[in-house]
């Protein structure tokens, strides 16, 4: 008896230890917080075993892997608006991950051409509008530069990148010269100068402030159902999501994604991770969890999410997108758009 | 008396910068008017070991402004063009009056403040000398996102104005909009004016009372003491204060963004982020930061023939005599002295304590504990590294008199000049450039590998909390040494006490309020402090500010709201702490 519990202790012990020995990780550096991904990761571990390490950062992330070098922790780098993930790749702090599961999971417009990021979840950026004041249930994106919605709109900042993306996608599709010339009808349409983040424009509309507000779809789930501030779902009342669509194109959508780093330590662990969230399974949880959209086809999105109308999202690649940026800001700032409508 | 210099006979001694009285052989009753010329060359080769470690503490807090010289400098001048046509026009302008208002806001509510704390009776003084501190412990963001959630249409200020009057919607009033520049300057003086609180309160209460009697005894009436004595002579404290206010202003991003407001600190990170530009992004970031030196050395001009020592020892055991502000006017005080930390700390307190309370459940997770004691222990760090440090050199400033040590010592505000990221940014790459060429080095000599040795520790950030706020420390160190008349420790020295030794006996004691005033400034903005931990953080390094920004910055800042309320609970205690040692003092 005392000898076969010594030996189950024993066996315990040797269990344990190796145990810790061969514990697994993977080290993610994000700019997603902690707490919206922390489900998707546990049903990670619970998978695979493999435990991870998350490193939250609002800025600089690309940078810090970058001077960190060889030594860089950093496996796999999480994040939303693509071109974070663009600039990453851009800056050499990626590889490629040429993976036939992943690629399988994810269209082609969400990818990388060369394999260096993935997307996982998209979002729209739409119109919130007045139920009250607006009576349209179909605009476009060009329809915001018509002078009939003159000091009816609110934003936040052009140069946010929600925004920057939007504008790179009107470039996109209209070049140059009509985007700016759309860009200032939308400031001479502003009724106040951009401020705050989407949230506090639909807060606007509720105050009678404006009409109208462009706004990420993920926001109205998260204020229709924000139980602590219950104050979030009035706000949320107050509008209809209208999903805007470009001629010849569809809705605007943004995307989460993973990109595996250039010199991750734990290569196969981050690859498994990468797959794990471009399955079709923890696409589904993290959407639902942030109310967004999974990149895959035919995966439904939360019935919240699904309320907002139909997505026709626009098949323009995102690394098209990406690629005007610069552009896209420099031109806010030309045009003066955070300047507000007065001047 | 309209000239300070003019009481130089009386109150006002020779300043610290000529306190060299200590040529071998001289005795203590020898001024230093005999004392040969070139006695001070003779000696400087004593003080080589002082002048060459604060060579080298300054030679650390510059690592980051030197990795981002090479940064601006190898980089090219793309973004210029843009810049100087769309942006710099407007951010300038807009920049500008931001930190004129804040200057003349912070000012006038800390002197005021201050000199009434300082030098007068009246209700609730006590309580109130330390509750105009609490305003300090609350990040701008935060204090901006209070402010909008307060003074907005659903907030509780424009709520209780249409239940009064009947209006319904925003349309049908006109109510100041405080998500403007203005609002932004209001938000800004609200949370930074105890900067100017602290350290004017701290010269007026080192001033002594010789000054102030002088003036008094040549028949001078209240108003005329504070305005021709005790304000010039105060005035290195308030300029002091005023600046770290204006450095926190310039180092602001989150309140700017959140209020719609472009200043050239958001210029200068759309030029990173947006544009990709990170060469721009830190030309424009040490163009700012020569603005900035340039303020600095033109106030430092303006008052060159001016020395602030004083001789206090005379008074030191009698208590102070304030004078009492009897009946309406002593409630009218402390009735004025409320609105300031009303605006700056009670606002905050009731958007915030309002969420908190609706997520008291939160309040048992680990994470939140351990947050806890990461925070005190970071910034108890910080604060202790920093102020040796800043005591270190400006030591070194006033022993060594070269010009050389003098700009070093100068040198050490750099840090605070800079917005946090960037500094951040700039001490990344130093640290990993060394971290990387250790480990490189240690791999080819012993087959050992470090890894990242520095920066995946949490000496990164206790390292950039330390210079970041150096400036703080030498700044208040500085303003107390400046009171101190420059023969005290010459006496000691003549007495046969060697340097180490007069420092112990007799500076720093008569230091306690300025390197009391230094800990507690570091330890709160460590505590507070976002920008550069947030870049410089190992795995697993949560502070109470990390925390609450995970939160605000998906748009929901009243999910870290208990966070956020420990981060004011723990600055409570050395707030309190100081005030209550500053009133000691006193006596």
């Amino acid at each position: 008896m005392n000898f076969a519990s010594f030996r189950a202790a024993g066996l315990a012990l040797l269990l344990t230890t190796t145990g810790a020995m061969a514990q697994e990780t993977v080290n993610i550096y994000s700019y997603r917080q902690p707490d919206l991904i922390k489900p998707v990761l546990d049903a990670f571990t619970a998978e695979t075993g493999i435990e991870t390490e998350v490193l939250f950062l609002d800025k600089g992330l690309e940078d810090r892997i970058l001077a960190e070098g060889a030594n860089s922790p950093a496996d796999v780098i999480l994040t939303v608006d693509v071109a974070r993930l663009t600039n990453a790749k851009e800056k050499g702090v990626t590889q490629a991950l040429d993976d036939a599961e992943v690629s399988a999971n994810v269209p082609a417009e969400y990818r990388d051409p060369e394999g260096h990021w993935v997307g996982l979840t998209k979002r729209g950026r739409v119109v919130y509008a007045s139920k009250d004041r607006v009576e349209e249930d179909a605009l476009t994106y060009a329809d915001l530069a018509d002078p009939k919605w003159k000091g009816r709109i609110c934003m936040r900042s052009g140069q946010h990148d929600y925004n920057l993306a939007l504008f790179s996608a009107a470039i996109a599709h209209w070049g140059e010269e009509k985007t700016e010339e759309w860009l200032r009808g939308l400031k001479a349409n502003l009724a106040k100068k951009p401020d705050g983040g989407d949230r506090p424009q639909a807060k606007a509309i509720h105050a009678g402030e404006c009409d109208l507000a462009i706004g990420n779809t993920y926001y109205v789930g998260l204020m229709q159902t924000n139980e602590k501030e219950p104050e979030e779902k009035e706000w949320a009342d107050a509008i209809r999501v209208i999903m805007p669509t470009f001629e010849n194109g569809g809705t605007h959508v943004n995307i989460s994604g993973a990109a595996l780093a250039k010199n991750a330590p734990n290569r196969e662990n981050a690859v498994e991770l990468i797959r794990f969230l471009s399955s079709p399974k923890a696409q589904q949880i993290y959407a639902e969890q942030v109310f967004e959209y999974p990149v895959q086809p035919g995966l439904e999105p939360s019935p919240v999410v699904k309320a907002f109308g139909e997505l026709n999202a626009d098949t323009l690649p995102l690394a098209e997108i990406a690629k005007n940026r610069r552009t896209a800001s420099e031109m806010v700032d030309r045009v003066g758009v955070d300047d507000g409508p007065s001047s | 008396m309209r000239n300070p210099d003019a009481l130089k006979g009386g109150a006002i001694l020779w300043g610290p910068n000529e306190a060299q009285t200590e040529a071998p052989g001289m005795s203590p009753a020898l001024p230093r008017v005999l004392a040969p010329p070139r006695a001070a060359k003779a000696r400087r080769p004593r003080h080589r070991w002082l002048a060459a470690s604060a060579g080298l503490a300054a030679a650390l807090v510059l690592l980051p402004v030197a990795s981002l010289l090479v940064l601006a400098f190898t980089g090219g001048w793309v973004e210029w063009p843009h810049l100087a046509q769309n942006v710099l026009p407007g951010a300038s302008l807009t920049t500008l009056t931001l930190l004129s208002l804040v200057a003349a806001g912070t000012a006038l509510i800390g002197v005021a403040s201050a000199w009434l704390v300082a030098e007068h009776e009246f209700p609730l003084r006590r309580m109130l000398a330390w509750a105009l501190v609490l305003p300090l412990a609350v990040p701008t963001y935060l204090a901006a996102y209070a402010f909008g959630e307060f003074f907005d249409f659903t907030g509780p200020v424009q709520t209780g104005f249409r239940a009064l009057t009947g209006f319904e919607t925003a349309r049908d009033y006109w109510f100041p909009e405080v998500r403007s520049l203005p609002g932004l300057a209001l938000v800004l003086i609200s949370v930074l004016y105890p900067y100017v609180y602290l350290t004017t309160r701290m010269a007026f209460l080192m001033q002594g009372r010789h000054v102030a009697d002088v003036a008094r005894t040549l028949g001078a009436k209240p108003r005329a003491v504070f305005w021709r004595v005790a304000l010039p002579v105060a005035r290195p404290a308030v300029v002091a204060g005023v600046a770290l206010a204006l450095m926190e202003t310039l180092n602001d991003l989150g309140a700017a963004e959140y209020f719609g407001v472009r200043t050239l600190t958001s210029a200068v990170y759309s030029t990173w982020l947006n544009r990709g530009s990170l060469e721009g992004a830190a030309q424009l970031a040490l163009a700012m930061l020569v603005l900035v030196l340039l303020l600095v050395a033109l106030e430092r001009w303006a008052r060159r023939r001016q020395r602030f020592g004083n001789a206090r020892s005379t008074q030191m055991r009698r208590p102070a005599a304030r004078r009492v502000l009897p009946g309406w006017r002593g409630i009218a005080a402390a009735f004025a002295l409320f609105l300031p930390v009303l605006l700056g700390f009670g606002v905050p307190l009731a958007v915030f304590g309002g969420a908190a309370s609706r997520r008291l459940e939160t309040l048992v997770s680990p994470k939140l504990a351990e947050a806890l004691v990461t925070t005190i222990v970071t910034a108890g760090a910080a604060a202790t590294l920093t102020v040796l440090t800043a005591l270190f050199l400006v030591q070194a400033a006033r022993t060594v008199r070269s010009s050389r040590v003098q700009a070093l010592a100068g040198a050490a505000m750099l840090g605070y000049a800079l917005p946090g990221t960037v500094l951040g940014l700039g001490l990344l790459f130093a640290l990993t450039a060394f971290d990387n060429g250790l480990d490189a080095l240690l791999r080819a000599w012993l087959g050992v590998s470090t890894g990242l040795l520095v920066t995946g520790s949490a000496a990164a950030v206790v390292l950039a909390c330390t210079i970041r706020f150096l400036a703080l420390g030498e700044g208040a160190l500085r303003s107390g040494f400046e009171k101190l008349p420059g023969h005290l420790d010459e006496a000691a020295r003549c007495l046969g006490r060697s340097q180490a030794a007069s420092l112990r006996a007799v500076v720093l004691p008569l230091l306690k309020p300025a390197i009391l005033t230094a800990l507690v400034l570091v330890f709160v903005d460590t505590a507070k402090e976002l920008s550069a931990t947030i870049l410089l953080r190992p795995f697993g390094f949560d502070t109470l500010a990390t925390l609450t920004y995970e939160n605000a910055s998906r748009g929901a800042p009243e999910d870290g709201a208990l966070a956020a309320l420990l981060i004011v609970l723990v600055a409570l205690g050395p707030v309190i702490l100081l005030s209550g040692a500053l009133a000691q003092d006193r006596t």
